[in-house]
């Protein structure tokens, strides 16, 4: 056994009040500073399901047409998301989508101008890694508790919880994508005179988006991979129903709604992969996919 | 020193934590391998004086880590130096902030790069434009300029293609045209050529001569390879472990290589065509002759004559003799150093 350096029980009450203290003191100001997230999650699920599914089926066969110009790829994505329809789980999936797409819209908003700022400065990337790590690796439970303690169960926790656990890797492709580009034409950029600006919109950001499509390709799956978690705390949608079946015992509606999960996944990894390698054919640069 | 275009003073460039600590080591006489080796800076250049006139194609040469890309970069500020003095155009460029050297870049100096530094999500007629584009000229105009060099340097046709679908020496003419579209005096090429081929760099090589007679540009031209300097240079520089061993016209320095150094690179240079006649030839009336040669001629030009004729006379521009030039002279200009 480790002998005992010091009392910790104090350190942790300490902890447990402080919260308490936030919960009672500031709840109200972190729900309100939160509210334009629920404006933005219930717009897009109250959107997409008033818009008719077939509509959503096509612009998604649509849009996988683009970025393959074949037909494989437009015919698994019809046959899936049909899929989610016949087994009647459309408006579970729109829910979970309309989740995922909140939460990949937040994160791009804030993970693009950090990860361009740790491409420029050592020192907060320096700083940054570590608060990534933690982001990726604290299980959520962790922290989806205090969350829950302060803006009470909803969509909200929800929604921070899959943003927190779906940044990091958008952040640190970001950075990457932007200290990969070419030194050279670097260079020649300063040579001419370009400005900071000119050289971040016009060289470091074009060439660097292979790779931050990547990042929020990454994204998607990671917000995916959190909606069962999600759904314990107010969010809807398929991981609702996968939460039932576990708590019911009813194997077929997890196995269903988990079937439902994996499709939207293929369906928005496929198309964002597709588009990131007919970026990078026309900028002509192969970069391995991390 | 206002009429020259391009002119370094004194300028030294260390690589390292403390610069100014090793520099005023470097300038109380230690060697540049000890203060390498004691305290882990780089002397990139040490005390380099370098001086550009008007329409010359300036050629610094040396092997790399001589020192001639750093050199290079500091005519644009690309690298600031820790010692020296700088002027471009009579201006001095280390005294610019960065607002003033932005319009500097934009306005007075091109570069052409080795690796051409072309950006690869944008069309040729995109990247021939670039310059312009970031100096803030009119669309309709930079692109119209573009296309007016793309045409100069032969690229017609491949407007629309990325440069990834070019060829090594196509890519390079697509930087060459993004240099020249800027319409600037001074033009900075660093190894330029050296990426391509043999037989394509020795087609850029007299393309680039044809168009300087045209444009009449001043050049500071890079490159590790004699022969090129030999062929395009009308003044040598030559670098050393970042220091000036060797400044002067070409056959100056084929003929008297000023160390060892020099004279390893000169020996296998292709001596017939590095030497003029004009450097050898014996001044003079010599009475009337068979059969005569330009001065710019070189030896590889005049041997075959020696066939025929005893000697040769040598004219000057307006066609006059001006002096001759016998089998004897050229024998023993070409055989000098060989001979020892």
């Amino acid at each position: 056994m480790f002998p005992e350096v010091f009392e910790t029980r104090p350190i942790r009450i300490w902890l447990d009040n402080g919260l308490e203290w936030i919960v009672i003191n500031w709840g109200d100001s972190f729900e309100a500073a939160a509210t334009p997230l629920l404006w933005l999650l219930n717009g897009i699920e109250g959107g997409l399901l008033t818009i008719p599914w077939w509509i959503i089926i096509g612009f998604f066969t649509v849009l996988a047409y683009l970025s393959t110009r074949k037909a494989t790829l437009p015919i698994i994505v019809l046959v899936s998301m049909l899929f989610l329809g016949v087994m009647e789980l459309w408006e579970d999936s729109i829910k979970t989508m309309a989740l995922m797409i909140a939460a990949t819209v937040t994160a791009i908003v804030f993970s693009l101008p950090t990860g361009i700022a740790m491409a420029r400065s050592a020192t907060l990337r320096k700083i940054m890694t570590p608060v990534l790590d933690l982001m990726q690796t604290m299980p959520s439970f962790v922290y989806l508790i205090p969350t829950v303690m302060i803006f009470g169960p909803g969509k909200i926790p929800a929604l921070l919880a899959t943003i927190v656990y779906a940044a990091p890797p958008l952040v640190r492709l970001t950075d990457l994508g932007i200290r990969l580009v070419d030194p050279q034409v670097m260079e020649a950029s300063r040579a001419f005179g370009a400005s900071p600006r000119q050289r971040l919109f016009g060289v470091q950001i074009p060439l660097a988006l292979p790779t931050i499509l990547a990042g929020i390709n990454q994204t998607t799956m990671m917000a995916l991979a959190m909606v069962v978690i999600a759904s314990m705390i107010g969010a809807g949608g398929l991981g609702y129903q996968v939460l039932q079946g576990i708590g019911r015992l009813e194997v077929s509606r997890g196995v269903l709604a988990g079937l439902g999960i994996v499709v939207l996944a293929i369906v928005f990894d496929r198309i964002t992969q597709s588009f990131g390698k007919q970026l990078e054919a026309r900028i002509g640069v192969g970069r391995g996919r991390l | 020193m206002s009429d020259l275009k391009i002119s370094m003073q004194g300028v030294t460039k260390i690589f390292g934590p403390e610069p100014d600590e090793v520099l005023s080591q470097l300038k109380q006489g230690r060697s540049k391998d000890e203060l390498q080796a004691e305290t882990g800076h780089v002397i990139g250049l040490n005390n380099v004086d370098l001086e550009v006139s008007p329409g010359q194609l300036h050629v610094v040469m040396g092997l790399s880590g001589s020192g001639k890309s750093t050199l290079i970069r500091h005519v644009n500020r690309l690298i600031d130096p820790t010692a020296g003095e700088i002027h471009v155009n009579g201006r001095n460029v280390l005294e610019m902030d960065m607002d003033a050297l932005r319009d500097f870049r934009r306005t007075e100096i091109a570069m052409v790069f080795q690796k051409f530094g072309l950006l690869p999500h944008r069309t040729v007629l995109d990247n021939v434009a670039y310059g312009l584009e970031v100096r803030g000229v009119e669309k309709k105009e930079r692109l119209q300029t573009a296309e007016k060099w793309i045409a100069t340097v032969g690229l017609e046709g491949y407007e629309q293609s990325r440069p990834h679908q070019l060829s090594g020496g196509q890519q390079q003419r697509v930087g060459l045209a993004r240099a020249l579209a800027m319409d600037v005096d001074i033009l900075l090429m660093d190894e330029a050529f050296s990426a391509l081929d043999p037989l394509i760099r020795s087609g850029m090589q007299d393309e680039l001569l044809v168009l300087q007679k045209e444009l009449n540009k001043t050049i500071l031209f890079i490159t590790h390879d004699f022969d090129e300097a030999l062929k395009i240079g009308d003044q040598v520089t030559v670098l050393q472990d970042g220091a000036v061993i060797q400044s002067g016209r070409p056959e100056d320095v084929v003929l008297n290589p000023a160390n060892e150094h020099i004279e390893e690179f000169v020996a296998d240079v292709n001596r017939a065509r590095a030497i003029h006649i004009n450097t050898i030839m014996e001044t003079g009336d010599f009475g009337p002759c068979e059969y005569s040669v330009d001065q710019s001629a070189c030896c590889e030009d005049v041997l075959p004559l020696f066939a025929e004729h005893d000697w040769v006379g040598v004219t000057d521009d307006s066609k006059s003799v001006i002096g001759k030039i016998t089998a004897k002279r050229v024998i023993k200009a070409l055989a000098r150093h060989s001979a020892i």
